[in-house]
This record gives C-alpha cells, sequence and structure tokens, in this order.
C-alpha cells in the first residue's frame, strides 16, 4: 500500500500527480475463499480489515452488486456518538467511538472524524428527568455527557428557537466527544486498508443463492460464477431478509425506507450536531457547508431507496420549528436508504441457523456510528465461533430466549423505532 | 404519496392510515409451543414484492383493512376488508 502523508502529497505535487496509485484492488473472484464477505459497505469492509489484521485471516473476499459504498455507508447522515441508556449498549457505542477517534492513524485514511458535539433537546419536565436517567447510566460506565439548561442551549446555539410556543426547549444533553465523519471515506478507507492486506474486494458480483449441504452453506452462487467458502458472512443492510431466504431461514427484521436530505451551501451556521426531541429530527452541517439532516423512517415496509412527500413535509416541519432561520434555505437534495429495522430496534451480529454463516443486521438507523466495533466484533465471531464480549448480547437467540435488550421502551413493532 | 382505496370511504391519500405491519401472520394457539409465540411476534418473511398489510384508516372511519402492496414499487394491488 502506497501510504499517504504531507511528504508523499509535497513530492506527487512536483511530479504533477502521475504517482497514485489506486487506492484498493478490483479483484475478480477466485474459486474459494475462507470467508466470504457480503456487502462491501462500512460493516463489510471492516470485518474484512479485522478479520486481517486481528486475526491474520486473509483469504476473504468482499462481494457487492455494485460499486462499493454505495449503500448505506453513503447514505447516512454521518453522526457518531455514544448516548445510549442500556449498559451494554454504552459499552459496544463508546468503544466504536474510541475506534473512530484513532480510526485516521489506524487506516492511514482521512476520514475527516470532527468530534463537534452532539446536542440532545428536551422539551418537558418528563423528558429532562429521562435524559438524566441516561445521562446517569452513561456516567456508570464512564462516559462523558453534559446536562444542560435551557440558557446554556441558546447559548451553545443561538439557531434554537428554545422559546418556541408549541415546544419550548428545557434543556438537553451534549455530548463533546460526539461528532461527525465523512462517510464515503470509511468506506475508502476500510477498502484501502483491507486490500492492503491481501483482502479481495469485488465489486458488482450479485449474490442469487446460497447452496447448502445439510446445516452448512457451501459458498455463494453469483452472477460472476459459483464462489466456495468455509464461511459466510451476511452484511447487506437492507437485504438481509433476503439473503437469509435464500440460506433458508427467517430474522426478526422487516425493511424500511429512511429519508435524508441536504440544504444548499452555507457560511458556518452550525457547529454541533443537534437532535429535536419533539420530533423526529437531527441535523449537521457538512464541511461543504450544507445543512445535513433526516428524520424517522417512512413508516411502512418498503425496499424502494427513495422516500414518500409525507415523511419528508413531516422532517422539514420539524426542523423549521425547531431552527426558524432553515426556512430560508432550499433543500438541495433527498434520498432514501433501505433499513433493517430489527424488532427490538437493536442490532444482531450472530451465528444463524447455518452453521458457518453469521450476520450483521438489524442496525436500524444506527449502522453507521457503530462501524469499526460491528467490524471487530463480527470478525472475533467469525474468527473464534464466539461471540465477542462487547457484542454478546446482540445474539439471535435473545428473540428466542426473551432477553431482547429494551433501549428505548417500545414493543416489537419496526414501525415504533 | 401512496393511495389508498378504503372499503368503506373510497380513495384517501396514506396521511389519514397507520401502518400495523404484516397481515399474513396468524397467532398460534394454546396448544403450540413457545417456539411457534416466537415466530409469530418477531420472525418476518419480509418480502421485496407483493406484501399483505395492516393499515388503520385512523384520520376517516377508523377502521381496519387489508392492502396488498408492492414493497419495491409501492403499486398497491387492492385493499379489503379483513
Amino acid at each position: 500500500m502506497q501510504r499517504y502523508s504531507a511528504f508523499r502529497l509535497a513530492l506527487e505535487a512536483l511530479r504533477g500527480h502521475g504517482g497514485w496509485q489506486p487506492a484498493w484492488r478490483d479483484a475478480a473472484p477466485k474459486d474459494r475463499y475462507k470467508v466470504v464477505i457480503v456487502g462491501a459497505g462500512g460493516h463489510g469492509l471492516a470485518t474484512a480489515y479485522h478479520l486481517a489484521r486481528d486475526h491474520g485471516i486473509t483469504d476473504v473476499a468482499v462481494l457487492d452488486k455494485g460499486p462499493l459504498g454505495l449503500g448505506n455507508v453513503g447514505r447516512n447522515t454521518t453522526i457518531i456518538r455514544s448516548n445510549y441508556f442500556t449498559a451494554p449498549n454504552i459499552r459496544f457505542y463508546d468503544h466504536s467511538l474510541k475506534l473512530w477517534e484513532n480510526l485516521e492513524r489506524e487506516l492511514n485514511f482521512n476520514v475527516m472524524v470532527s468530534q463537534r458535539g452532539s446536542l440532545n433537546l428536551a422539551h418537558s419536565d418528563g423528558q429532562r428527568d429521562l435524559f438524566a436517567r441516561r445521562a446517569n447510566a452513561m456516567r456508570l460506565e464512564g462516559v462523558a455527557i453534559e446536562m444542560l439548561d435551557k440558557d446554556a442551549v441558546k447559548a451553545l446555539c443561538p439557531l434554537i428557537d428554545v422559546d418556541n410556543g408549541r415546544y419550548p426547549v428545557v434543556g438537553g444533553f451534549l455530548q463533546r466527544r460526539a461528532g461527525t465523519v465523512r462517510h464515503d471515506a470509511v468506506a475508502w478507507g476500510y477498502a484501502r486498508a483491507a486490500s492492503a492486506r491481501g483482502v479481495d474486494i469485488v465489486q458488482h458480483c450479485e449474490v442469487t443463492a446460497i447452496p447448502r449441504e445439510g446445516a452448512r452453506a457451501m459458498g455463494v452462487e453469483t452472477t460472476r460464477g459459483f464462489i466456495g467458502a468455509d464461511k459466510v458472512v451476511l452484511a447487506v443492510a437492507g437485504h438481509s431478509s433476503r439473503l437469509a431466504a435464500m440460506a433458508g431461514f427467517r430474522l426478526p427484521i422487516e425493511t424500511h425506507v429512511l429519508q435524508a436530505f441536504v440544504t444548499e451551501a452555507v457560511k458556518p451556521l452550525l457547529d454541533i450536531v443537534v437532535t429535536y426531541g419533539a420530533g423526529h429530527f437531527y441535523v449537521s452541517q457538512s464541511d461543504k457547508g450544507g445543512l445535513v439532516f433526516g428524520g424517522g423512517t417512512d413508516g411502512y415496509n418498503s425496499y424502494a431507496q427513495r422516500g414518500t412527500l409525507p415523511m419528508a413535509e413531516e422532517v422539514h416541519a420539524a426542523g423549521i420549528t425547531l431552527m426558524p432561520a432553515l426556512s430560508r434555505l432550499r433543500t438541495l437534495r433527498q434520498w432514501g436508504g433501505v433499513m433493517d429495522m430489527s424488532m427490538d430496534g437493536n442490532p444482531i451480529i450472530s451465528t444463524t441457523p447455518v452453521e458457518n454463516l453469521a450476520v450483521s443486521t438489524g442496525w436500524c438507523y444506527g449502522g453507521f456510528k457503530a462501524i469499526p466495533a460491528g467490524g471487530t466484533c463480527l470478525a472475533h465471531l467469525v474468527a473464534t465461533g464466539a461471540p465477542h464480549p462487547l457484542a454478546a448480547h446482540f445474539g439471535l437467540n435473545r428473540f428466542e430466549t426473551g432477553a431482547v435488550i429494551d433501549e428505548r421502551g417500545v414493543g416489537p413493532h419496526p414501525y415504533l423505532h | 404519496m401512496l393511495r389508498i382505496t378504503c372499503p368503506h370511504c373510497g380513495p384517501r391519500d396514506e396521511i389519514e392510515f397507520r401502518y400495523r405491519g404484516d397481515a399474513s401472520l396468524s397467532r398460534p394457539g394454546p396448544e403450540d409451543d413457545a417456539k411457534a409465540f416466537q415466530r409469530y411476534a418477531y420472525e418476518r418473511e419480509n418480502p421485496a414484492g407483493m406484501h399483505l398489510e395492516w393499515w388503520l384508516h385512523v384520520g376517516g372511519c377508523r377502521r381496519a383493512l387489508k392492502l396488498q402492496r408492492d414493497t419495491a414499487s409501492h403499486v398497491i394491488g387492492g385493499a379489503g376488508e379483513p
């Protein structure tokens, strides 16, 4: 791998930038691999990287039906944070945040980690109590979080209409280590680092069947021929149910579409991530100047990578209620991504009824922030056969034993998450 | 925007309705084991294609209806009473 550095940049500038090499090899598939990972998104590529780095397994292929990084890793609103409520989730997501903090050095790739802070707003006394409880749960796990009152919110972010007639802001909490990351760069950085360690990244290779021999998967049938595998890993956000059906089992997953939006670029306006508490709306400003924001899912099962207008209207209405100044901006683009919504709103990193097949699924709309830890834990599961201690609570068997994760206190219906 | 033809009220916009999930499931009986209840409560076929689902017409007649809808194209096959 050609290392990136200031010296290399200066050298290439003098040579007219003729010496740059492709960041990763666009490999043709071999007949057989030790591990085949389906889905070259954030989790698939991170898993391949950690298999190679932590476990010395480099006979790995990452397959994607299109070019890498065009799925949800390139469609999210780029937020990283660890302000969860249940202790195992705080530990898992904070481990991920720690990995983000060192990721650029680790991958030798500028993924533009910006720890600008993430502010969640409370609009009633009850909601503030709930935030205090969540903040205390985080402190018990040693994760820093600051409770803010209304004046502190106003001072931190003057854009917020704290005296809104219908949903006044009474306070909020701020995680200063949270922030944003350039999402495409995460896919490119992991792809480059994994490829340098010998992983094959195979693009335009769609899996069409997963043939089985008894309780084991023999490999994957693809549009570029059959690829044998000792172990198969599914990391295909949005389409996990379809791949699981090919292997002959069902998942506790529904696929829903989530929209995101970006406005025209403006001068620096918002220097933190803000999450509204009276509706589903979260916003940050990208380095290019556009405000990137999103809301909830459209509310019904959908495999369409586009959204419908009622939710677009609701998200914009919530945004303008929170920050009236946003009404002066024009929305430039809108897009949708398809999410694996699990029945308890929490992810699944698990073995399956097929002996040599593991899944990473059910990330709902929180998969991006979990990429480094998700990759670490899934690689550990695939290499050792045992769940990583940080992700032991993400097993598929929790829906059978009743140990579902009660992060937010809602029932087994994805339309509620 | 989906246009859903309510069997009682006629064609209406989706904002009048609330989605209530997969309508192809049937609740196991008292003689069935825990595994059957696990499948019923959690496991879904989740097809990329025609899907039978519950919708409530909360902004209209307030009655439940079953809808056949394609989850990839959003084309509605038909709506009827349960």
